[in-house]
């Protein structure tokens, strides 16, 4: 038994997996509904072992934000077999790390450690996806690391602070406007018993997703995955994700954040755009791809040549959009000005460069390069089994299926000119749109940042 | 159950051991590198580093190599800055090149297919960029930037005001960005001198891992760097150590104060480094279960995290710490790893602690190696600190060795309570 223990801890990084041409990725289901992803990797003997559950910030009751998030925290606090904080020594003492995070459709719990130490990774997160134990004490305690969390990544940040309030604005109905970490006075007032029916009613089976990535086998997994959850009883707390939809955006909004700690004063435009939904990731292909082309470089995108090369009014410029979420998603976009250039002028500047890219569409030559690299990205993507663990079960997390998630690079290529500018005549609406500018106070006026503000993280880790 | 299980298989868990092969690999041209071959994916991940870094500049002309680094991809042989992005791309290649206190990296990943045009592109970008004034001036601004960001950024502020502390007249006592006005300064001139000072031949490190062979690897060395020139410029002295204990409070607006602490610590080759390594981990590691995490944070909620660390820069050894807390506890924060430090040199650790914090340190070594990319950044790292090539085989056997014997050693040696310096930056209560 050591030596098999030892032999498999040696990295035969040189040995021989035939090169597959994509990843092998099989899926199963338990019973109880639990949905089990494996993707093999043989190159090193190490696994990942995510959970994803089924909700997510944007599925708290109104009034309790960050309980999600709270209660991501709160799991690693101990069962009847676990003692208390003693879940992360465990796996620590096995070589192992392990974390979570919290975003507003899901809530991940993930480890990595030695493939021979599966059984037992899987045997705790089994345990605690039914067998919780809280005190008073854990919870109070907890409250206070959180509150320091939010001090740390959001209050201390003026520009986090800009964009949580720029979300706040964004979202006219749809519970994506409430960080993920919580507002303050809500995380302040947050307790055990929100916690514990929060937790009984979603952490079940049937509202997960298993994946386990690297030197495995699917019948390894399969064995092991009916062994330590296969017993979970389903809940029946679980009913479909409907939010609070967006209503028709008529009024663009606008909003200023002044804050004695900012520095390099910008202007963050953020439209309301659509996400990737299930069968039809059409439009989200095609504004990823409008991303890339509109600030996704800093020496060729249409921003950065109009902004910073052709003219000086910039430092910076970038474009953001993410369409992995159930409902509506935000296309972003940033520009810093150059030393002496107001930002009311960077903004009618930007407006005038999007106008233009309106009117002349892209450079051809500028999407296939994108094409390029969405095919080289395949590959690059393999080398990190990590990373498609994630993206299998962010995906699944947030309905897609297995296809779309398989077939997601495969629309990447396959946008086309046509497509971009009908996804930016469509989503470029300042209707639909918050425009924040991230100011230093005038001077002689006092200082308008509330530090009791709060701010909005994508994703919190615990 | 659990912890039955978690007991027999902490019994299997010694004789850990990683061993990749590593190939030691010389062009004809005399320039070596460290080589892990995969050909499992089609592309390569390279790393090479330059001794020296921003530590080579003199100080009316700090911030400059970290300048002409930032403009190397702005446009190389016939090619300007737009020309130069498109060639990278059109090859779906990646370049990073980053200048540090001890060196200036260059981090690439190219595909098998066209990997003799990506490693041109790259040479180019290396032995003839360009330069010009538009990107240079273009570049400075985007510097200049960062630099006024950083004056309202406290983690920036914290650990400036400690450099500035201890090392005095050595580079390492300012930023290697450089100042306003120096970089204000900076001429093409400056920045054509500091790429001949900095990219030598000299002085480079170079790893590969992926789909490429020893012999395909030596070639593209010499293409690579062949050209650079021979030496570069003489690399600075150690610096000195002029930080006395205390706290250093740095007024900053903000409901949260920001703590960066430390005192000297051991070099990487001292017959001790071992047991400090470990006795770190139990102490400051970032483990949840490390000591301060466990009486700051999850005891007592004053942080969201808190780590120390071992560094080891080419001319100076450290022991340091971060971590921030609200401004009404950082005093409290401050007092517990206070205690913490004197603890652990009176009373120890635990054989227990010792021995959990063994098998986390051999058992998550071989998870590093998890991938073309961390495989070549180790490697090149092992060169720069002088580890031998069979160092990946050895090196969990010394995490083993160490004793409570050596911890107890170690503690009193290292852990000084009387050295440790705090720089706060925000508006801490009662301090």
């Amino acid at each position: 038994m050591p030596a098999r223990c030892g032999a498999s801890l040696v990295l035969a990084l040189a040995l021989t997996v035939p090169a597959a041409a994509e990843e092998p990725v099989s899926t199963f289901a338990l019973d109880n509904g639990l949905n089990v992803v494996v993707i093999e990797d043989h190159r090193a003997p190490v696994v990942v072992q995510m959970i994803w559950y089924r909700v997510g910030a944007a599925d708290e009751p109104a009034g309790d934000s960050g309980i999600a998030h709270f209660l991501e925290h709160l799991m690693f606090k101990g069962t009847e077999k676990v003692g208390p904080n003693q879940f992360s020594g465990i796996v620590e003492a096995q070589g192992g790390d392990d974390n979570a995070f919290t975003s507003w459709d899901y809530t991940a719990y993930f480890q990595r450690i030695a493939a021979d130490r599966l059984d037992l990774v899987m045997e705790m997160e089994a345990d605690r996806m039914r067998n919780l134990r809280l005190t008073e004490e854990d919870v109070a305690t907890e409250r206070q690391v959180i509150l320091e969390e939010r001090a740390q990544r959001t209050d201390s940040e003026p520009g986090s602070l800009l964009m949580e309030q720029m979300r706040a604005a964004q979202f006219l109905n749809h519970p994506y406007g409430v960080p993920v970490i919580g507002w303050r006075h809500e995380i302040e007032a947050l307790n055990r018993d929100d916690a514990l029916s929060y937790y009984e009613r979603f952490y079940a089976p049937n509202n997960a997703t298993l994946v386990i990535a690297g030197d495995v086998t699917p019948d390894e997994v399969r064995a092991l995955a009916e062994k330590h959850y296969g017993a979970i009883k389903p809940s029946d707390g679980i009913v479909g994700r409907k939010r609070p939809q967006e209503p028709p955006q008529l009024a663009e909004r606008r909003l200023s954040l002044a804050d004695e700690r900012v520095s390099e004063p910008y202007v963050y435009r953020s439209y309301l755009a659509p996400e990737r939904d299930p069968g039809n990731q059409r439009d989200a292909a095609a504004l990823t791809v409008l991303a890339e082309l509109l600030g996704g470089n800093g020496q060729t995108s249409v921003l950065a040549r109009a902004l910073q090369f052709d003219t000086q009014t910039a430092v910076y410029t970038a474009a953001f959009y993410d369409g992995t979420s159930i409902d509506d998603a935000t296309f972003g976009l940033v520009v810093m000005p150059a030393p002496g250039v107001a930002l009311d002028k960077a903004e009618a500047e930007l407006d005038r460069v999007l106008a233009d890219f309106l009117e002349k569409g892209p450079d051809p030559a500028a999407l296939e390069r994108i094409r390029t690299q969405v095919r080289a990205g395949e590959i690059y993507a393999r080398d990190s089994v990590e990373t498609l663990a994630r993206r299998y079960g962010e995906g699944l997390s947030i309905g897609l299926t297995l296809t779309d998630i398989e077939g997601w690079d495969e629309a990447l290529a396959a946008v086309t000119e046509d497509d971009v500018m009908a996804a930016a005549r469509k989503v470029l609406d300042r209707k639909a749109a918050v425009t924040g500018w991230l100011t230093q106070p005038e001077p002689g006026v006092e200082d308008s940042a509330d530090m009791d503000a709060s701010v909005a993280t994508e994703e919190a880790q615990q | 159950m659990i912890r039955a299980v978690f007991a027999a298989v902490l019994a299997l868990a010694l004789p850990v051991h990683a061993e990749i092969p590593i190939k030691e690999v010389t062009s004809p041209g005399g320039i070596t590198a460290w080589l892990v071959e995969d050909h499992n994916i089609p592309f390569t991940a390279l790393e090479i580093q330059f001794r020296g870094g921003t530590s080579l500049e003199a100080p009316e002309k700090r911030g400059v190599i970290n300048l002409m680094t930032a403009t190397l991809e702005e446009g190389a042989g016939e090619m300007d800055s737009r020309g130069f992005a498109e060639a990278r791309d059109a090859l779906a290649a990646s370049f990073s090149f980053d200048a540090g206190s001890d060196s200036v990296g260059v981090s690439a990943k190219f595909l098998t297919e066209n990997r003799d045009q990506a490693i041109d592109l790259l040479r180019q970008a290396l032995v003839s960029p360009r330069f010009d004034q538009d990107a240079v001036d273009r570049v400075r601004e985007q510097v200049l930037s960062n630099l006024r960001s950083n004056e309202k950024d406290p983690g920036t502020l914290a650990s400036e005001r400690f450099d500035r502390l201890a090392f005095g007249d050595h580079p390492y006592a300012s930023s290697g960005d450089g100042t306003i006005e120096t970089v204000s300064a900076l001429t093409r001139d400056d920045v054509v001198a500091a790429h001949d000072a900095a990219l030598a031949r000299d002085r480079v490190f170079v790893a590969a891992a992926g789909d490429i062979t020893a012999e395909e690897l030596g070639l593209l060395l010499d293409r690579l760097l062949g050209d650079l020139p021979a030496t570069g410029a003489p690399q600075p002295g150690d610096a000195p150590w002029l930080l006395p204990a205390g706290v250093t409070v740095v007024d900053f607006p903000s409901p949260q104060s920001t703590v960066f602490f430390g005192q000297l610590g051991i070099p990487r080759d001292d017959p001790d480094f071992f047991p400090a390594f470990v006795l770190n981990e139990v102490i400051g590691g970032g483990r949840f279960t490390a000591r301060l995490m466990s009486e700051v944070r999850e005891k007592r909620g004053l942080t969201y995290g808190i780590g120390t660390y071992i560094v080891n820069m080419d001319h100076a050894d450290m022991l340091l710490g971060q971590f921030s807390a609200s401004n009404d506890k950082v005093a409290e924060a401050i007092k517990v790893v206070q205690e913490e430090w004197g603890r652990v040199v009176s009373e120890g650790v635990t054989p227990e602690e010792l021995e959990a914090t063994k098998t986390y340190l051999t058992g998550s070594y071989p998870l590093r190696f998890d991938g073309n990319g961390p495989i070549a950044s180790i490697l090149v790292g092992m060169q720069m600190d002088g580890m031998p090539i069979d160092y990946v085989t050895t090196r969990n056997a010394k995490i083993e060795a160490v004793t409570m014997e050596d911890i107890k050693r170690v503690a009193a040696r290292i852990f000084k309570r009387e050295a440790l310096h705090f720089v706060v930056v925000g508006q801490p209560e009662g301090m």
